[in-house]
């Protein structure tokens, strides 16, 4: 395996509080210096990285590779590629896959499948319920020994609240955590934020309600059963302030916000842009400041792409019957860069958020650039300026609303366990 | 996103006809000015203008419609064009991909306009995104959204009747939250300037946030119908029972059925409208969908002649625009 001498750069390493000019040092598929040259230290490899900043590859809570069930949408071999153009080396996918991910041959499928993709680490979660139906709990043990990080109904709601406690209650015996996508299914069932917007285009909308009443019922039950768990893709400033006051009371929730949230609002469908379909919406512009605050304050501790790539006849259809999602594995970077400038966050706090903040969440060792970890490694350009192309994304999914964007920060390379993954 | 005014060509004058919203004044009042010289059309012996002649223009129905179909049919039968109508069932494929084929497929047969009625919001824009440039797209409504031709044929009714708008009081009646007619009528009511305008309803059947239409509320009918030029009634579908909005149709009809005795609150000579079908005896009283005040059928004659008002606008604009080449004899 290679040495490489990464030189001259910027280096970022949130979990260790480092953020100064310095070389990386990579030998065996690993980190093995960092500022300071191991000993004896011969490269193979030197790459010039002055005026580039060296970080952890980044860690994506949320993404869906659409393999298996929805391969004219994407493929681990397609989505892994454009994770690694985007600097994500890491990426978590949810069970929703179809098959569903409640038993351990899916979750087989897709760790193996990743693997002969040779570019990003994909880590899934299991189903919290059997076919995400909500009744019945899954096999969670043999889910985590098949290598599950956690345990999601992903966006299906668990309506019954004795089997929610009760998943919840099963998970925390065997030290998982649920991840929630809190959502009130009867107040969501609209298809944009309620607002003057949505009254104005006359779609269907789905209150604030819809996601704070679910996150209070899922806080109680938090409390009453001690489950780790976190809040997948909060979009609402009331969601925010309740989860930050329960983590001040010292309960084990995170929570995460998806990079597009940070960005666009409400405002943003108009004339019905089928492309800022997502779920949960984009919602006021006060909800937007108000993540972005969530953000500064570290209640939201990672940022999230929740890519979701899709074919083209998805999108191509009046707004309400169009798909929600957007692909933005390779745009998290750029977008979460200038949110962090908009909330005055410093740069070593934002790429926490992308890095060690998400890899404390999944429990997986990722995120740092101790010595001896597996060298997951990204390099980006801060000072590059490049605007948004959906016809040249790697990823099969080509609807984004950002086309047209105008970004700063552009990945130069990506290593994956000391393997040169992705280079531009 | 582009900011441009998908509704208007380079020279500002209408390509599509979508929604209220977004158009002007100046604009409005020519829609009314020029079916003001239609309206008499109708009433000739050879009922036909040679404006249309070669172009073909295709009734696209998403959504169940009689009235709205005939008089879009009569419209641009009456302006010479020919007509061709497709109704689609709901029952049948309406998924984006099929329309778009349908479209391509009625394109490749050069047609000149669409008019569209969908049961989704955003249908009519989202045809008028993608059909070829030389086609015209009218929107005969869309989900909740804009339902634009029977607003203008309602402000033609109240301007017959009244003159100006900057003296009058009107009131919406009914289902505000799912109606695109009512969305349509707030739009075209402001643009024109008028003096109040009311919405009348249960919160259920009101958005919460219509304020910002620049609308006042009234959940009790006889408050909100004191001193009004014109009450606008809206229908009040079935479904509404269901879904938790309404209890009953009899309560509803308790509450904001329009009666004669409801109507006393509204000047005495105000009128009634509703854009059809009605229910009688759930959002209104027989005796006065029938009485001496409601224009009802008036607003159905007068749909014509909006329409075609509409039609001529859209596509008389001159062969010219928007690299229509086509020779016109092409298709005769």
């Amino acid at each position: 395996m290679k040495r490489i001498h990464i030189r001259g750069a910027r280096v970022i390493d949130p979990a260790n509080q480092i953020d100064q000019l310095g070389d990386v040092w990579i030998a065996d598929g690993r980190i093995a210096g960092v500022l300071h040259a191991p000993a004896g230290f011969a490269a193979d490899q030197i790459i010039d990285a002055t005026a580039l900043v060296v970080c952890p590859g980044l860690v994506d809570l949320r993404a869906r590779p659409r393999e298996p069930g929805h391969e004219h949408k994407g493929t681990i071999a397609s989505e892994c590629a454009a994770a690694v153009a985007g600097g994500v080396t890491t990426l978590c996918c949810p069970p929703d896959t179809d098959p569903v991910i409640d038993n351990p041959a899916v979750a087989d499928l897709i760790h193996h499948r990743a693997g002969l993709a040779g570019k990003a680490r994909v880590v899934t979660l299991g189903a919290l319920t059997q076919g995400l139906k909500g009744s019945q709990l899954s096999e969670m043990h043999a889910l985590k020994q098949a290598g599950c990080v956690g345990v999601s109904n992903a966006l299906k709601a668990i309506t019954d609240t004795q089997v929610m406690r009760r998943a919840m209650e099963y998970a925390a015996s065997l030290d998982l955590t649920v991840f929630l996508h809190s959502e009130d299914p009867w107040l969501g069932g609209g298809v944009m934020h309620e607002s003057p917007v949505s009254a104005r285009l006359g779609l269907t909308g789905i209150p604030e309600t819809a996601e704070t009443i679910a996150v209070g019922r899922d806080l109680l039950l938090i409390q009453q059963t001690g489950v780790r768990a976190h809040f997948g893709n909060l979009s609402t400033t009331r969601a925010v302030q309740m989860v930050a006051r329960v983590q001040y009371d010292g309960l084990p929730i995170s929570a995460d916000v998806t990079a597009h949230h940070l960005h666009l609002t409400d405002m943003d469908v108009a004339d019905f842009n089928a492309n800022c379909h997502v779920r949960p919406p984009l919602r006021s512009a006060r909800d937007r400041a108000g993540l972005l605050t969530g953000l500064t304050r570290g209640t939201l501790a990672a940022i999230c792409s929740d890519h979701q790539p899709h074919d083209a006849d998805a999108k191509l259809a009046p707004f309400a019957e169009t798909e929600p999602g957007i692909s933005s594995l390779e745009i998290l970077l750029p977008l979460s860069l200038r949110a962090g400038q908009e909330a005055g966050m410093k740069l070593i706090d934002l790429i926490t958020r992308l890095t060690y903040g998400p890899a404390k969440i999944l429990g997986i060792n990722a995120g740092t650039l101790n010595i001896g970890v597996p060298a997951d490694v990204c390099i980006y350009d801060p000072h590059a300026f490049w605007t948004v192309n959906e016809a040249v994304l790697v990823s099969q999914g080509r609807n984004t609303p950002f086309s047209g964007w105008e970004l700063q920060g552009r990945v130069r390379y990506a290593l994956v366990g000391g393997r040169m993954v992705f280079q531009n | 996103m582009t900011t441009r005014n998908l509704q208007l060509d380079d020279k500002g004058r209408l390509r599509h006809f979508l929604t209220v919203e977004g158009l002007t004044r100046p604009i409005l009042t020519e829609i009314l000015d020029t079916a003001e010289s239609f309206a008499g059309v109708g009433a000739q012996a050879v009922k036909k203008v040679p404006l249309l002649r070669g172009k073909t223009i295709t009734n696209l129905f998403f959504e169940a419609s009689t009235r709205t179909r005939t008089t879009f049919e009569l419209a641009a039968k009456r302006l010479s064009a020919d007509v061709l109508n497709i109704n689609i069932s709901t029952s049948a494929t309406s998924k984006g991909e099929s329309m778009l084929d349908m479209l391509r497929n009625l394109e490749a047969m050069h047609c000149d306009m669409f008019v569209v009625r969908h049961a989704s919001s955003g249908a009519a824009h989202f045809i008028a995104h993608h059909v070829a440039p030389h086609i015209s797209v009218v929107n005969a409504g869309d989900g909740c959204h804009a339902h634009p031709t029977q607003a203008m044929l309602d402000m033609f009714t109240i301007r017959r009747h009244k003159g100006e708008f900057h003296k009058l009081r009107i009131a919406i009646v009914g289902d505000i939250l799912h109606s695109r007619v009512a969305r349509s009528q707030i739009h075209a009511l402001s643009l024109l300037g008028a003096h109040e305008i009311r919405v009348i309803g249960p919160k259920t059947l009101i958005p919460r946030d219509v304020s910002t239409f620049g609308v006042h509320v009234f959940h009790d009918m006889r408050a909100g119908l004191a001193d009004v030029d014109v009450v606008m009634m809206l229908r009040v579908q079935k479904e509404r029972m269901q879904g938790a909005f309404l209890p009953s149709e009899h309560e509803y009809y308790q509450l904001y059925g329009l009666t004669e005795d409801k109507l006393s609150c509204a000047r005495p000579d105000a009128i009634v409208m509703h854009p059809g079908p009605i229910n009688r005896g759930v959002e209104i009283d027989s005796r006065v969908a029938d009485g001496p005040r409601s224009v009802i059928l008036e607003q159905v004659t007068n749909g014509i002649a909006v329409r075609m008002a509409i039609m001529a606008m859209v596509l008389g604009r001159g062969a010219s625009d928007d690299g229509e080449t086509r020779r016109s004899g092409e298709r005769a």
